[in-house]
């Protein structure tokens, strides 16, 4: 009989992946588990590995192909039988909707998950297309309530994982899956090539995500920003001694991990900026621990892997960890696990020269702080013109949540930090 | 296409009018789509209707008060003889049916649902051809298979005599037989069996396994059968029968028992109720792309779809339990589906009921099964005999058992053998689709002196709180 593999939802928000290349051709005896093809689902790039034995009859897509989660990718004859299972054919879930559905809780007569959730909120979580599995119930003995079930669809919690080759994924801290619905209207577009010649690509799926996230940071969070600089010029030398001290190593020391630093000794005199709003409940979520993203740019786009428990690690631990994960990111090989779980985030546009700079807020964090290129320039010290290494910092945040001199008191502590490094050794 | 062959086109096709396709036709039309409803039947209504749910409870009802009437002696009722005119029985039982069915003809008309009466197959993943007189063609956008099912045949024996009946055949009451065989000890077999020995034949049950009602508990079951012998009903477990010979006006059965025992019996008639099977081998359905399992059920996802995108399933073709309610569910569940509702068939439980005297009636998790899952559970049992309004009705056997999860207190299972349950059990089947725990009711006032009393008296006993019944105290 044949069977079909579907392409299996993964999580994190990802609805659908783009064909690179198949390692198998019709006709092939592949093992279970055997590599079938190259994905790249959103920001990484995957294998899928077949789920039976036997012979491919048919692979439904062409390198260059978009397919959705749960559309059939390849068919299979003979090989070991599979105990009978209720198939969808070739019905494709469109939307997460029908996802959710596959999740939900199963009648537990038949020994499905025990979701404890009442008829009405089961539809509301189907309308929302929220899997109940994932969503904490807040009722009694733990049942999930209608606010429960929306206040995920807002956030988007995590969504249970199903390994696909080398569990990479990539999607940043908890994705909103209804950012769609986020958007502004628009206007309809004129057709440009009544202008001249244009050239239409489309968008690879990282950076459709990457426009979602985006938009929907953007228009849930009152952004303002505070900018600033600090003299890094005693920093610098510090940095540079310590290189030479672990350049045997391998360890590559950038001024990122004294920045990290700073920030967190920051944020643990100001914890509102290491928090989340949690509108449903009207309560401010403050997170005691100390997880930092780290804005990577990669081929694909923009990646923000997560540093753990920032405050616990040496500087040259958090360099060392650093550099392993920068390196994996940009080859799209970053864990799923690594791109989760953040409470604040670091940009640093410097890298590529940039000065100053407006980010857009990483949500559901509360603020994101950007860092410059450093720069030698001329600063007055003491009435006298003296030439400083400076670095600009630029912290984008919630209004919402904290004020402008809330802000701004934090910006200056991590300056006072950033500014003597004795002083950052002994608070960080 | 054949010359003088009609096509024509639908966008939602029921075939059935059962419960399940009748609730899937209305629902859809209710839901703004054009209905067309092809019955195979003269009328509406499916099996249970006309030889299954409405029939035989029509004459359980009927029989039962024979019974009723007699026990009635102990409150002063002097019935000395009281006699049952089996045709006026009959006749009254076919006009339920028929206003029941009228009704169903009334309810399509008014939805404007065109009921086609005929056979329809498949002969596309888009096509029906049907067979009604005048062949002709229907194409539609979706469908919805709701043919249920009918009565099994025992392996090896041949079914060809009048005196060798299904439960159809029974259900028509031609006549009352001196004695009667029953081949299968399921709800069909001993519903029907206590309807005719409630009117006077002696009835012997034939059941392969080691006890009546199979898969169902066995403290449930010990009730039913007590009350069984006291009809004088003979029962033969773990009993299989190998051969069946019909002469002279009578009906030889050679049953073997385990141990290779063999008994020879002889009955006026047989009834054979050894399950039923899906009516899905005459369909069509390998013109479709349709995935059935070996026992020929119709697979299924959640939203009753079948592997062919346009087509869904719903009823006694996709599997057990055959019980109209969960056909009637499954029929909301695909209309709403092809309306594009976010729908899904997620119960958490489907209750089943067995109409003998006493009643059985069960959802959710038997103690057993919740262990078996790995759960620690509390259970609370409460006898009817403790029960005040049991009294007064004369009926003080049987019992109602609550089992919960120990940790969280809630509901997983409730079983009830004993009167009235068949309408007592809907309401715990709303705890369990709604999380209900223990307190919810046990705090829940329920009206005395009634029946219902019954569950929230058990739920208190899970608690160790009843008051009815005294239980020796667990202090925590």
């Amino acid at each position: 009989m044949p069977r079909e593999f579907k392409f299996p939802d993964i999580g994190e928000g990802i609805t659908e992946a783009e064909l690179l290349r198949w390692y198998v051709q019709e006709g092939d005896q592949v093992q279970e588990n055997q590599n079938l093809a190259e994905i790249e689902t959103d920001k990484a790039v995957a294998d899928l590995p077949s789920p039976y034995t036997g012979t491919v009859s048919r692979l439904h897509y062409q390198p260059g192909d978009r397919f959705p989660v749960g559309a059939a990718l390849v068919t299979f004859t003979d090989g070991e039988e599979e105990p009978a299972r209720p198939t969808a054919g070739e019905r494709a879930p469109e939307d997460r909707r029908a996802v959710a559905e596959e999740a939900q809780a199963r009648p537990r007569e038949s020994g499905g998950v025990q979701v404890l959730a009442t008829p009405a909120t089961r539809r509301r979580a189907r309308e929302l297309g929220v899997d109940l599995t994932a969503v904490r119930g807040t009722g009694p003995a733990g049942r999930i309530t209608d606010e429960d079930v929306e206040r995920d669809a807002r956030e988007g919690a995590p969504q249970p994982a199903a390994t696909v080759g080398e569990p990479a994924t990539a999607e940043v801290g908890q994705v909103p899956e209804r950012a769609a619905q986020v958007a502004p209207t628009r206007s309809p577009l004129p057709d440009f090539a009544q202008w001249g010649p244009v050239e239409r690509v489309a968008l690879s799926a990282t950076r459709r995500q990457i426009a979602l996230k985006m938009t929907q940071a953007l228009f849930t969070a009152p952004h303002a920003a505070a900018l600033d600089e600090a003299d890094i010029t005693e920093l610098e030398l510090y940095r540079q001694r310590a290189q030479e001290l672990v350049q045997d190593r391998g360890i590559h020391l950038t001024l990122l991990p004294f920045v990290m630093k700073a920030a967190v000794a920051g944020l643990k005199q100001f914890p509102s900026l290491n928090a989340t709003l949690d509108e449903a409940r009207q309560e401010l979520v403050l997170k005691k621990y100390y997880h930092l993203g780290v804005a990577v740019d990669t081929e694909r786009g923009l990646i923000v892997p997560v540093i753990r428990d920032v405050d616990r690690k040496s500087l040259i631990a958090l360099a060392a960890e650093l550099g392993g994960v920068v390196s994996r990111t940009r080859a799209g090989k970053a864990h799923l696990a690594e791109l989760r779980g953040g409470s604040f985030t670091l940009t640093n546009a410097g890298a590529v020269g940039g000065h100053t700079f407006i980010s857009i807020i990483n949500y559901p964090e509360v603020a994101i702080l950007g860092m410059g290129r450093a720069q030698e320039k001329p600063v007055v010290r003491d009435g006298h013109i003296a030439v400083r290494t400076l670095l600009p910092l630029s912290m984008s945040f919630d209004h919402r949540v904290v004020d402008g001199a809330y802000a701004v008191r934090f910006l200056n502590h991590v300056i006072a930090l950033l500014e003597d490094p004795v002083r950052l050794q002994v608070e960080a | 296409m054949v010359v003088g062959e009609i096509e024509r086109d639908a966008q939602v096709v029921v075939i059935g009018g059962g419960p399940g396709g009748y609730a899937a036709a209305f629902r859809a039309a209710d839901l703004g789509k054009e209905v067309v409803l092809v019955e195979a039947a003269d009328a509406l209504g499916g099996e249970c209707l006309h030889h299954g749910c409405i029939p035989s409870k029509a004459l359980l009802t009927a029989t039962h008060l024979l019974d009723q009437i007699a026990a009635a002696r102990v409150m002063g009722i002097r019935a000395e003889r009281v006699s049952i005119d089996a045709q006026a029985l009959s006749q009254w039982k076919g006009g339920v049916i028929d206003q029941l069915a009228k009704g169903l003809e009334q309810l399509a008309e008014r939805r404007g649902v065109e009921v086609i009466h005929g056979k329809a197959t498949f002969s596309g993943s888009r096509r029906l051809r049907i067979s009604d007189g005048s062949v002709g063609a229907l194409t539609f956008e979706q469908a919805i298979i709701a043919t249920g099912s009918r009565p099994m045949d025992v392996p090896g024996i041949e079914r060809d005599s009048e005196l060798v009946m299904t439960s159809r055949e029974a259900l028509m009451l031609q006549d009352v037989p001196e004695r009667l065989l029953v081949i299968g000890g399921g709800y069909i077999g001993l519903e029907l069996g206590s309807v005719y020995a409630r009117l006077g034949s002696r009835v012997t049950v034939v059941e392969m396994t080691a006890q009546l009602l199979p898969g169902i508990d066995r403290d449930l079951v010990q009730v039913v059968q007590r009350a069984l012998r006291q009809h004088a009903v003979e029962i033969h477990l773990r009993a299989k029968v190998t051969g069946l010979k019909t002469e002279g006006g009578r009906v030889h059965v050679q049953v073997e028992r385990e141990q290779g025992e063999a008994l020879a019996l002889e009955a006026d008639r047989v009834l054979i109720a050894v399950g039923r099977r899906p009516n899905t081998e005459t369909l069509g359905l390998e013109q479709t792309r349709i995935v059935r399992d070996p026992r020929g059920f119709i697979q299924v996802d959640r939203q009753r779809r079948t592997a062919e995108p346009r087509i869904y399933a719903v009823g006694d073709v996709t599997g057990e339990p055959m019980l109209a309610h969960k056909a009637a569910r499954e029929g909301k569940v695909a209309a709403e589906a092809i309306a594009g509702e976010p729908v899904a068939f997620d119960n958490v439980t489907v209750p089943a009921v067995v109409f003998t005297e006493p009643e059985i009636a069960f959802c959710g998790l038997s103690e057993e099964e919740a262990k078996a899952a790995g759960q620690a559970v509390k259970v609370g049992k409460f006898p009817f005999r403790a029960l005040g309004r049991a009294l007064t009705l004369n009926r003080t056997e049987g019992f109602v058992k609550v089992i919960a999860d120990a940790e969280r207190n809630v509901i997983l299972g409730v079983r009830m053998v004993g009167p009235g349950v068949s309408d007592l059990i809907g309401e715990a089947v709303l705890a369990l689709e709604m999380g209900a725990q223990l307190e919810d009711l046990t705090v829940s006032i329920h009206p005395h002196p009634t029946l219902s009393e019954a569950l929230a008296e058990a739920a208190e006993a899970a608690q160790q709180r009843a008051i009815h019944i005294y239980q020796t105290q667990v202090r925590a």
